[in-house]
């Protein structure tokens, strides 16, 4: 017994590897595809996975998107998706054509590459699950990540009812699905993303009732707040949503300080996030750019990440209005990193030189405005239901039934000791952030709330972190087909080292290497 | 400021270390009416003093009947909740297991604890989501769990309500020393005066002892956890076994680890990345035989923590023979579950230079007196990579 766990270490022990990748593109988005493609033309082999279709039931949790329950029931049927899919993307049949390797309906949960504090990987690896083929890892040489982007949430009367939801999953439904469940919008934000969502679901036959804005002027570039007035769209300035109507389907409208407005759908567009996840939850180096939306991943002029074999392109390397308004931008990114892979790319990447309005500045009056001035404290974290004055107060959570014996009122860092706030530490102490949703929907609101508290640029509030798996994977889901018999062999409890559970009172004097050539019985933590 | 003049705030102990020990020594000490400061490098109980898994039963351990005693009042003596859960139910699923959980049952029971044999049916009807699988159980009539998060910033808010400091984003990055004594602690935000000093700095204890010419033989290894969605609550949430440590947190989460680990470099005050791997995969597989009724519930975070280990994995809670005022202590990665203990007999051997209530003789850092030089080697603790080629390092 002793033997076998002198040294437990995972060095050298095999994963369950299912395939193999020369490249690995995550996301077949404009981005992706075009990487895929130029990937494959240059020679290499291409393996391309994406989410989508989403399952019904997963886009029913709000993962990935802030979806709102607001998928028509065609969600249901995957083939059918993945047609709709195939009609949306015509360069999939390009990819396919190529040879390159598509699985659709395969979320990424995890990339796993040797860094500081990690060194036994033989190769890098992507954790994959599907419906139907259940859970895999691919290795891979290189990975181009093509995530996208998502919504971020924002708390108001209301804001956890059907019908809420985000303008990227509102554009996605309608866009990539055919299956949004909607007749009339209000959109909340005059980001470009707001608006070009704006437009998009009023092409598809959805009436826009008005777009909210809270400040007095919009953040979009001019000429797309002209196409809005060319389509008899009012903004509202000065706004926020108040509170809701719901009947049993959800949203039936919304109060605004003018008035009723019907609407069974309130569309967030206050800021479209990259979606950083699996970049952040691998070790990359991140920074906090309000050029690019937010945090997103540092990347050099080939668009590599801080991993040598990782690139990102496409929006979740940076969102910006020109880029949103032209998809063949970010089809550019995908084809300059491929081409990269290949000694190929032409020029040097770069995000533009200046943020286009002050992003920090208008995420956080956005905060200011609708969650903390709101009436009735909405949850901000709806998984965990935690409000914005518990996150504030960091108060324990409220299944502790606990109450603090003093009540002063303390700054945050006060309370906390020093330096920024640190929403990871805010995180663990009042939950919120800790919930099925990953995050998703409260993050960023978590963020502009620390910074208001403590008058704070935006910037100044690091991020809190992303685990994997970045997507919610059930533990039968999650279980290896098989496992090296040499980690079932040296499988503990705790560390197998030999002597560290002996009782004190059988203890020797001293310690050596060769005292544990006496056996002993081994006992467990 | 000067970085070499002592800053105003030094004080009579200085704890190097904000994680569950510094913070739980200096809580001790503050309650003992001691003027103490605590510096910590990042934020409070931030590594694996945070993020463990919880457990409060130690029975290996000189400390274990006041770590016993002092868990069910532990919310009480702070003020601040721990999420403390008493009792512990521990399921086997064959004869071996039974065999391997029997020897720590023994050893508990020999210091007048209590535990329970179990059948499979009544480990059934204890833990609802058990299956047909269970082989055999023990229910211990003592130990649990807590939260380790808020139990580390429940010591850190104690110290301050009792006239102590703690300060974050203080890194040492030396001390000065004068005949035979620790005079002032030197760091990333001034030089602290001191007439005592205690070093429960973790991985970084080793080097931080170092400067002071004190060797303490450690490595650090990698080891990792993962947490579900929240379920209903069972009756105890203390049930683990089949290889995994951990609990049912009282918010509903199953909050797992267990398995082979990576032996690592010690980073110097570094606050790098703490990557998991697709270990989470075993990791799930052993929990879904654990808890069959559980299997569909679904992981929403997986997380890894670096723990220092010494040769024998026992703690090293000892004063130092060549300075007058040097106490070093490194818990080899039981620090959390002991910590109520471990800060009480950090207080007494500061203050008054003995433990009055546990014999600390076997956690002397003398027992490595004779420890092979080439210790780590011998063991199997060199990293990966030590002895191969730059392959190892594929993608980095």
């Amino acid at each position: 017994m002793t033997q076998a766990h002198a040294s437990g270490s995972i060095a050298g022990k095999k994963l369950d590897i299912a395939g193999h990748a020369e490249l690995l593109v995550v996301g077949a988005g404009k981005a992706g595809l075009a990487a895929a493609i130029e990937a494959a033309r240059n020679g290499l082999q291409v393996t391309l996975v994406d989410e989508n279709p989403v399952a019904f039931e997963t886009m029913g949790e709000s993962v990935p998107q802030l979806y709102g329950q607001r998928m028509t029931g065609a969600v249901r049927n995957r083939n059918a998706m993945m047609e709709a899919m195939l009609r949306a993307s015509p360069e999939i049949e390009t990819a396919l054509e190529l040879g390159v390797d598509v699985r659709l309906g395969a979320a990424c949960w995890g990339l796993y590459l040797n860094t500081g504090n990690l060194g036994w990987l033989e190769k890098p690896v992507a954790g994959l699950a599907d419906d139907t083929e259940g859970t895999m890892l691919i290795s891979f040489d290189h990975a181009i990540v093509a995530t996208g982007r998502r919504d971020m949430g924002l708390a108001f009367p209301g804001w956890d009812q059907p019908g809420v939801m985000g303008a990227t999953a509102a554009a996605t439904l309608s866009r990539l699905y055919g299956a949004l469940d909607g007749r009339r919008a209000v959109v909340l934000g005059t980001t470009a993303e707001a608006l070009l969502a704006a437009l998009e679901l009023a092409d598809a036959g959805i009436e826009i009732a008005c777009v909210v804005e809270q400040a007095d002027a919009p953040v979009a570039p001019a000429a797309l707040v002209a196409r809005l007035q060319e389509r008899d769209i009012d903004i509202r300035f000065g706004e926020v949503v108040r509170a809701v109507e719901t009947d049993a389907d959800g949203v039936r409208g919304v109060e605004l300080s003018v008035g009723p407005v019907i609407c069974d759908l309130v569309v967030l567009g206050i800021g479209a996030v990259p979606m950083i996840d699996l970049i952040a939850s691998a070790g990359a180096r991140l920074v906090f750019d309000d050029r690019c939306g937010g945090f997103v991943p540092v990347l050099d002029a080939a668009m590599t990440t801080s991993f040598p074999n990782v690139k990102a392109v496409g929006d979740c390397a940076g969102i910006w209005p020109e880029k949103s308004i032209d998809p063949e931008i970010a089809a550019a990114e995908g084809r300059h990193a491929a081409a990269s892979l290949a000694g190929k790319a032409a020029r040097a990447w770069a995000p533009p030189a200046g943020a286009s309005y002050d992003l920090g500045a208008y995420r956080k009056d956005w905060v200011r405005s609708s969650v903390v001035e709101a009436a009735g404290e909405p949850y901000v974290c709806q998984c965990e239901e935690v409000s914005a004055r518990e996150i504030l107060e960091v108060t324990p959570p409220r299944y502790l039934g606990w109450r603090a014996k003093a009540n002063q009122p303390r700054s945050l860092s006060d309370i906390l000791g020093g330096g920024p706030p640190e929403p990871d530490q805010i995180k663990r102490l009042t939950r919120a952030g800790m919930g099925p949703c990953q995050g998703r929907r409260c993050r960023e609101q978590v963020q502009a709330l620390l910074a208001l508290q403590e008058n704070l640029p935006l910037d100044a509030i690091p991020l809190a972190g992303y685990r994997a798996p970045v997507r919610p994977l059930p533990l039968k889901a999650a279980i290896p087909a098989t496992e090296d018999p040499a980690i079932t062999a040296l499988w503990d409890s705790w560390l197998g080292i030999p002597r560290q559970w002996v009782p004190f009172w059988d203890v020797e004097d001293t310690y050596t290497v060769a005292s544990l050539a006496t056996e002993k019985d081994y006992v467990s933590e | 400021m000067s970085a070499n003049e002592p800053a105003a705030g030094g004080a009579s102990v200085v704890i190097v270390g904000g994680g569950v020990t510094g913070l739980s020594a200096g809580f001790w000490l503050a309650e003992a009416g001691v003027d103490v400061l605590v510096l910590e490098k990042g934020l409070v109980g931030w590594e694996a003093s945070g993020r463990n898994g919880g457990g409060c039963s130690h029975h290996q351990s000189p400390l274990f009947v006041e770590e016993q005693r002092l868990w069910p009042i532990m919310d009480e003596l702070l003020g601040y909740p721990t999420e403390f859960r008493p009792d512990r139910i521990r399921i086997s699923f064959d004869e071996k297991q039974l065999t391997l959980y029997t020897r720590a049952v023994l050893n508990a029971r020999r210091q007048g604890f209590e535990v329970d044999e179990l059948d499979a049916r009544q480990v059934r009807e204890l833990v609802p989501l058990a299956g047909d699988n269970v082989y055999a159980g023990h229910y211990y009539r003592f130990g649990g769990h807590a939260n380790p998060h808020r139990t580390v910033q429940g010591y850190a808010w104690a110290i301050r309500d009792r006239g102590g400091r703690v300060m974050q984003h203080t890194a040492v990055t030396g001390f000065r020393q004068q005949g035979g004594r620790v005079i002032a602690v030197e760091t990333s935000n001034g030089t602290f005066g001191c007439d005592q000093v205690v070093i429960a700095a973790g991985p970084q204890t080793a080097w931080l002892a170092g400067m002071l010419g004190v060797d303490i033989p450690m490595r650090v290894s990698r080891a990792e956890m993962i947490v579900t969605e929240p379920l209903p609550l069972m009756a105890v949430g203390g049930v683990d076994g089949n290889g995994l440590y951990g609990r049912q947190t009282m918010r509903g989460n199953l909050a797992y680890g267990g398995g082979p680990h990576e032996w690592l470099e010690t980073e110097k005050l570094e606050r790098g990345e703490r990557p998991a791997t697709p270990l989470m995969q075993n990791i799930a597989r052993r929990l879904a035989e654990l808890l069959p009724k559980a299997a569909h519930a679904r992981i929403i975070r997986s997380w890894a923590g670096l723990i220092e280990n010494t040769p024998d994995g026992r703690p090293v809670i000892d004063r130092v023979p060549h300075l007058e005022n040097l106490t070093v202590a490194t818990l080899s990665g039981v620090g959390f579950g002991l910590s109520p203990a471990t800060g009480h007999a950090i207080q007494q051997l500061v203050t008054d230079g003995t433990c009055s209530f546990a014999d600390l003789s076997t956690l002397r850092l003398s027992r490595f007196r004779d420890l092979e030089p080439d210790w780590v080697e011998l063991q199997g603790w060199l990293p990966v990579g030590a002895d191969r080629d730059g392959g190892a390092k594929a993608g980095h």
